[in-house]
């Protein structure tokens, strides 16, 4: 069945800010979307919060609304652009969820829009724990089996009829308390006394345990003639217990025979076809019980997912792009399969490789949640490898996560780990368990001791065994022969051992290595990825390295055109501090240059993102950002030019090494870029071009520290050097304080110095990105923080333009930027820092590189400036550009950060100089007031209009809260504060009421949070002693979602948001019409 | 013996030497000597055991295009015949360690006590590619002899695939029942050029009784049993080097309900005067989509075939084209307009592969039982 001609105009979903579970996956997937469903000519009306995306760029859809992510705002674009149809499957969970909103308030019925792609009964029966389990037991499958009980005597009779262990959950309450697994009579008892009180209605769950079953996950596509294919199979290396997302997974499926892949395949067919996905892709849940081959299906997804990102890059099968072309009508043989052009999608793609995908995780972020995994997701990124073997994948993975291993390297010794705390960290699940199983395997441990403890299966771990045997050999062998063998050298690249790796094990430089490797012509070659495990040529070129014999980048070489040719390095897996944003410069870079005529080559290795589609640049290589894999490339390639100012700092950081063996960095140099990091330098140079810095000093040990400290005087900034994402910057208010953060620093900072800063107090910071050819300069975007300076510019709301500064102080600012861009001689862009207090413009921080906020003013001001920037670095100039002055732009842009604390229980959610959020929305409106609380409303923490306000401030803020208090007051809203700040409250004639401290009494705050009386939460810490109950307040105001503001001048925005949206109802509008009328 | 990491650094070096002069590097962990055939690959990820036994890969050296084998050790059951078909068997990378609950053995094992050579760390993907463009080719594979000009004369004495019967070689010499006292409503003669267990065991399933014929027996001996229809089997090498097969579905041609597969459809269409043509490299995975043009619906399919239907040979007013594969739109299956039969170029028993084509079976049994309600 050709297109559907019935509709023409369709709305999309977007999943909105980046959080942990919901990624760049989406942008990946969208972006696909609605690019295929614009080539059929419809057209694309698409809503979605997150500016940092390649999906909310102007030309990927007709109509791109950064608006919200709420029914309300969803209903008003629907109703200004009347779709015929909405396509829900491509948001993620937000957009689904948000899809069966709109669908339940009537509103797609009473606008007459269609939901394509899974219509409402689908989506529930899927989504619904009762319906989906009906429907799975109808088609003859099995599910865990579970029981209800309401008295500890039904939980006895159901723990008989099931067996243990059990899983016991308690019925409606949050975040999994009162439950927990029990193996005998006894446990049961404790614990389903426990549910059964907690449990607001009495009940509990008993459930089959399946933990430590292995799981699979199958990637499945539907079309409208009921045909189905599956895409890619995968199976998690971490047994059940640990969520898919934080597990090692491994495709294809290593350890299933033909009769069990084939007995999956059945019974996926069975369930999407009882669930009813009509078009489209889903993915199916299995567990697998090792000891008998015992199938139960655990969940259906049925939308693209963050695993049909991870099958489409492991595969080559773009999995978003033909859902959207099933949605409206194709079916899967009408459609061609790109890479081998002659073949149709209607096939299952057959691999030749092994892919790995490890997750990333940001424990570090979050010193007070431990590092165990379970079943809530809680890993920010993730990296993919492709390798010939298990091992070579393994290995390229675990050195592309960059947290500092080169491999399945030896970074503790496994003498020194006691047997106590081997066995504890390979038996609970944690972000190094798979180093665990290296130490352990080196102590002796046997592989069937260490399934014992882990339930990983076998096959994984006598892998990892092999590769510890063969280094043991190795280093046996170099330890005889001060060298090895061109078998055993090769043997070891072929397993994915790193030069750095290597280097370790033989004691010497990775220099070395790579000198003795190409002396014996061991060279990486690299293969294709092409659906089709070579059966038929393939057209796109998609490669990843290993070492054999034929390396196919050389024979389509002979073909290739006399383009010149520049590579962009990526960013890498996902963390904190280095996102999408990153990954939005490089497409854009990539996009840009092709429209110069340039040939793209793309590096990277992190699957979620838009610049791994094999459709963004004219090369893709699948590879860690190393040194040595990068110089692989390199080697075939031949690049005219490298960037590596786009992807964040992971390509910044091998700039020094690629510049020393000449490759070609184009934009900023590596000497400006020393500069800009070098901090004497820079302070000359600062200072030399009359600007002002706060005063700072760097210490090797606690007296310089002091002594520095006291010279500057307290508050300081503390931090160690060569650290990303202010990791482990602190705001020290005392000599007692530093001696302790040096104490602590001493891990990360690794001899090189701690760094002091004057921390300037209730400073304004200003966040500037400019873009510069060398001898020209322009302000491309500036945005003042509404938090003062001390919160990480990223966890910071901030507003384009500044909304506070005068016109005198904006000018000055432009010039400094300026003068700082030409004296630093940047090609292309770089991002700074101020801070301004009393008039007085300090400069923080020069990054010559891009920075989070790109993507951000790109949107604000409808100016590409990655793009911009990398025609710059390619030879155009300044002038050959139109910019927009941010002092004339028409509308105010508010972005806001999304921070990922209801994921860490036990972690404070106050902001400070060390950077936590995962994502960010924008918010753009006419106004300050309506595009903050547009911000708000899309960070998901919408503003009350009326009810009750919790007011309780630090003493320093309790001179401006009377002013506050009384906007609010005036506003009709319940104000309720503790003792202290009532009493400046009252003085000043607030009406306020007084509540109980935390514990002390029957109505205390912790209990109105729960019970939702409470609508919004201004809380300010005192200084660094943030009192344990006012933690628990505001952890407790995550849980219920009630907005919590901690600083003064997020209230006072707060405010103008409230006001704003009491005063009219918002307006929605297109970039492409703010764009024509001129932003 | 679970746990094999001695093999790890015991290797010999080995070659693969192709009739067209092309060398690949190797080595050999437990198997020495020398072995030649038709070098062919297969793509399938999962289902080496079952590969090994196939009948149809008589005569021909596998290479396996996923890299990493014996993952899931092989055990008593996933067999097709009762022993290892292949010349030899290529592959990236042995595992050390098999893991699976029905699991009984280590792949290498196995192998070795059914003297193959199988060899591994050979650039699996390069090999691939080289059939792909160059075509299916002739090749051995040695331990021991290293020089190409004493290799390619040994090659030279190896039969070519096409023109070679094959079937005798794989043929049972007596005919048998294979589940001789079940309870059954039919009674399927089958003639066996190859067969797959898969086929048996699914036809017993459906309540045939299922007798199994050697190639060579003529249409008198089949007759005798009275069947309710014919069965003509998968099986290895140049349909048009069993003229005495293709004779004997002759005289059954409007007189019984027949049904092909693979090899089996290439009989029967030899036997309905139309011609078979050797492709390039032929289709073995899992993965093909064949469309059934009656019913408008893909199927993902078995393959393994080296030989094919030349569309343009068949009388069309008779015959009909009812499967077509869509990657290269050759034939994957035909019927008859007057007479009782169909046959697929595919495996619909799978084994490996998936299970979506099993309805055919279904539709062979229905022939069957229509047939004989009627006369």
């Amino acid at each position: 069945m050709p297109r559907r001609n019935d509709i023409k105009k369709i709305l999309l979903i977007g999943s909105g800010p980046i959080i942990i579970g919901q990624a760049c996956e989406f942008d990946y997937s969208g972006t696909q979307a609605c690019k295929a469903l614009k080539e059929e000519g419809y057209e694309v009306v698409l809503i979605n919060s997150n500016p940092a995306t390649i999906m909310t760029d102007p030309e990927i859809s007709d109509a791109t609304y950064v608006e919200p992510l709420t029914p309300e705002f969803v209903e008003r674009v629907i109703e200004k652009e009347r779709p015929d149809a909405l396509l829900p499957t491509l948001g993620g969970q937000t957009g689904l969820n948000l899809a069966m909103k709109v669908s339940e308030q009537g509103i797609l019925e009473k606008y007459n829009v269609e939901l394509i792609g899974a219509p409402y009964d689908v989506i529930k029966k899927a989504e619904d724990r009762e319906c989906f389990k009906e429907a799975v037991l109808k088609v003859g499958l099995e599910v865990p089996e579970s029981a209800f009980a309401h008295t500890i005597e039904e939980a006895r009779e159901a723990a008989k009829k099931i067996g243990f262990p059990l899983i016991v959950r308690s019925s409606y309450t949050l975040g999994g308390t009162g439950g927990g697994i029990v193996h005998n009579d006894e446990e049961l008892e404790k614990i389903a006394f426990l549910g059964l009180e907690s449990s607001m209605n009495s009940e509990i769950l008993i459930e089959e345990s399946i933990e430590g079953w292995k799981e699979y996950e199958l990637e499945v596509m539907r079309d409208c003639k009921d045909n189905v294919v599956i895409v890619c199979s995968i199976e998690n290396l971490d047994p059940l217990g640990v969520h898919t997302g934080d597990s090692i997974t491994v495709a294809p499926a290593q350890t299933l025979s033909d009769k069990e892949y084939q007995r999956m395949r059945d019974q996926t067919l069975a369930v999407i076809r009882e669930i009813g996905v009509e078009t489209g892709g889903c993915n199916v849940q299995f567990a697998v019980d090792p000891k008998n081959g015992r199938i139960v299906v655990i969940e259906v997804n049925p939308r693209v997912s963050r695993s049909s990102a991870l099958a489409s890059k492991a595969t080559g099968f773009p999995i978003a792009k033909f859902a959207a072309k099933l949605a409206i009508g194709y079916s899967l043989d009408e459609i061609q399969n790109d890479i081998t052009r002659e073949t149709p999608a209607a096939f299952e793609p057959t691999i030749d490789y092994c892919v790995t995908k490890i997750p990333r995780f940001t424990f570090e972020k979050f010193p007070e949640a431990g590092d165990t995994l379970g079943v809530s997701m809680k890993s920010v990124g993730e990296t993919m490898a492709i390798g010939r073997t298990f091992k070579e994948s393994l290995q390229k993975g675990l050195r592309g996560l960059e947290i500092g291993h080169v491999g399945l390297d030896n970074k503790l010794n496994f003498k020194d780990i006691s047997d106590e705390k081997m066995t504890q960290r390979l038996k609970v699940p944690n972000a190094s368990r798979i180093f665990y199983i290296k130490y352990a395997l080196q102590k002796g441990m046997s592989i069937d001791e260490i399934f014992e403890i882990t339930k990983i299966d076998p096959w994984f771990l006598s892998n990892i065994a092999e590769l510890v045997e063969f280094e043991n050999k190795l280093k046996k062998e170099f330890d005889e022969k001060k060298t090895v063998g061109e078998d055993s050298l090769r043997q070891a690249k072929q397993w994915g051992f790193g030069d750095a790796q290597l280097a370790q094990i033989f004691l010497t430089t990775e220099k070395e290595v790579r000198s003795l490797r190409e002396s014996l012509g061991i060279r990486a070659v690299f293969k294709l990825v092409d659906t089709c495990a070579a059966e038929f040529e393939a057209y796109t070129p998609y490669y990843y390295s290993t070492y054999e014999d034929e390396d196919e980048s050389k024979a389509a070489k002979k073909e290739k055109s006399q383009k010149k040719k520049i590579m962009i390095l990526g960013g890498g897996p996902n963390r904190i501090g280095q996102g999408i944003e990153f990954d939005y410069c490089c497409c854009h870079a990539s996009f840009a240059l092709k429209e110069m005529d340039f040939e793209t080559i793309m590096v990277n290795s992190n699957p979620e993102t838009v610049s791994t589609d094999y459709d963004t640049s004219d090369r893709l290589y699948f590879e860690p950002l190393t040194f040595e894999d990068v110089m692989n490339i390199v080697e075939v390639e031949k690049p005219d030019g490298v960037i590596v100012q786009l992807g964040g700092q992971t390509p910044l950081n091998l700039a020094h090494a690629l510049n020393e063996v000449g490759v070609p960095i184009i934009g900023t140099t590596v000497e400006s870029i020393d500069l800009a990091e070098n901090r004497e330098k820079f302070s000359e140079f600062i200072t030399k071009l009359g600007l002002s810095q706060p005063e700072n000093g760097a210490a090797l040990s606690a007296e310089e520290a002091i002594k520095i400290a006291q010279r500057i005087g307290y508050p300081v900034l503390a931090r160690p050097s060569y650290v990303l994402g202010g990791r482990a910057m602190k705001i020290v208010y005392d000599e007692k304080s530093l001696l302790e953060f040096i104490e602590e620093a001493k891990d990360v900072s690794q001899g090189h110095p701690v760094l002091i800063d004057q921390f300037i107090e209730d400073a304004i910071e200003v966040d500037v990105d400019g873009i510069s050819d060398g001898q020209d300069a322009v302000v491309a975007g500036m945005m003042e923080h509404i938090e003062n300076a001390g919160i990480h510019s990223g966890d910071s709301a901030c507003v384009l333009p500044p909304h506070t500064l005068s016109s005198t102080l904006i000018k000055r600012i432009k010039k400094h930027t300026c003068d700082i861009a030409k004296g630093l001689k940047v090609v292309g862009l770089l991002n700074i820092q101020f801070a301004i207090k009393r008039d007085r413009i300090y400069v923080l921080e020069v990054n010559p590189r891009a920075s989070r906020t790109v993507p951000f003013v790109s949107k604000a001001t409808g100016v590409s400036l990655a793009k911009i920037a990398s025609q710059i670095m390619a030879g155009k100039k300044i002038s050959d550009f139109k910019f927009v002055d941010i002092e004339e732009l028409k509308n105010i842009s508010v972005k806001e950060s999304v921070l990922p604390f209801s994921r860490f229980s036990g972690v404070d959610i106050v902001l400070g100089p060390e950077m936590k959020s995962t994502g960010e929305v924008m918010g753009i409106d006419e106004t300050f007031g309506a595009a903050f609380a547009k911000s708000q409303a899309a960070a998901g923490q919408s503003l009350p209009q009326d009810g009750k306000i919790f007011l309780s401030v630090n003493d320093t803020d309790k001179r401006n809260i009377a002013f506050l208090a009384k906007k609010l007051f005036d506003m009709k809203f319940h104000l309720l504060s503790t003792r202290g700040t009532a009493r400046a409250l009252k003085k000043n004639g607030i009406k306020v009421q007084i509540i109980d401290k935390v514990g002390e009494g029957k109505n205390d705050l912790l209990k109105l949070i729960k019970e939702n009386k409470i609508n919004l939460i201004i809380n300010t810490p005192s200084g660094q002693k943030s009192q344990s109950d006012m933690r628990s307040i505001r952890a407790a105001a995550i849980l219920q979602n009630v907005p919590c503001i901690t600083t003064i001048q997020g209230a006072w925005a707060a405010i103008n948001g409230i006001e704003s949206s009491k005063e009219k109802d918002f307006n929605v509008k297109s970039l492409q019409e703010y764009y024509r009328k001129g932003v | 013996m679970k746990h094999a990491f001695w093999y790890l650094f015991y290797m010999k070096k080995a070659i693969i030497y192709l009739e067209d002069g092309t060398i690949f590097q190797g080595r050999s962990i437990f198997s020495s000597g020398e072995s030649a055939g038709e070098m062919v690959f297969n793509t399938s990820m999962s289902g080496y055991q079952e590969i090994l036994t196939d009948p149809s890969y008589a005569g021909q050296i596998v290479t396996m295009t996923y890299p990493l084998i014996g993952n899931y050790g092989v055990n008593e059951e996933d067999v097709e015949s009762d022993k290892v078909h292949v010349k030899g068997f290529v592959v990236k990378e042995f595992a050390r360690r098999y893991s699976n609950f029905r699991a009984t053995k280590c792949l290498m094992e196995y192998l070795k006590e059914n003297n193959i050579i199988a060899i591994e760390n050979v650039d699996t993907r390069a090999l691939t590619r080289h059939l792909r463009v160059c075509g299916a080719m002739k090749g051995i594979i040695s331990t021991e002899d290293f020089d190409p000009k004493s290799l390619a004369d040994k090659l030279k004495k190896v039969p070519d695939m096409e023109g070679s019967d094959w079937v005798k070689e794989v043929s049972i010499k007596e005919k048998y029942i294979w589940n001789k006292g079940a309870k059954h409503d039919l009674k399927v003669a089958v003639i066996d050029c190859g067969v797959k267990f898969n086929i048996l065991r699914i036809l017993a399933s459906l309540g045939c009784e299922v007798h199994v014929f050697p190639s060579t027996a003529s249409a008198e001996e089949i007759l005798a049993i009275n069947p309710s229809g014919l069965f003509i089997s998968n099986g290895p090498g140049d349909p048009a080097a069993v003229p005495y097969v293709v004779e004997t579905v002759k005289a059954f041609l409007g007189k019984l309900p027949m049904f092909g597969i693979c090899l089996g459809n290439q009989i029967l269409g030899l036997a309905l005067g139309g011609k078979t043509y050797k492709l390039k490299f032929g289709h073995r995975g899992a993965n093909h989509p064949v469309k059934d043009l009656k019913e408008n619906k893909i199927s993902i399919t078995s393959q393994n075939h080296g030989f094919c239907i030349d569309i343009e040979s068949l009388n069309k007013e008779d015959v009909e084209v009812t499967h077509i594969n869509l990657n290269d739109k050759t034939v994957e299956g035909i019927d008859h307009k007057k007479y009782p039969l169909f046959s697929v170029q595919y495996h619909p028993e799978a084994s490996p592969g998936p299970h979506d084509a099993q309805y055919l079976f279904d539709k062979f049994i229905k022939m069957m039982k229509d047939f004989h309600a009627e006369t």
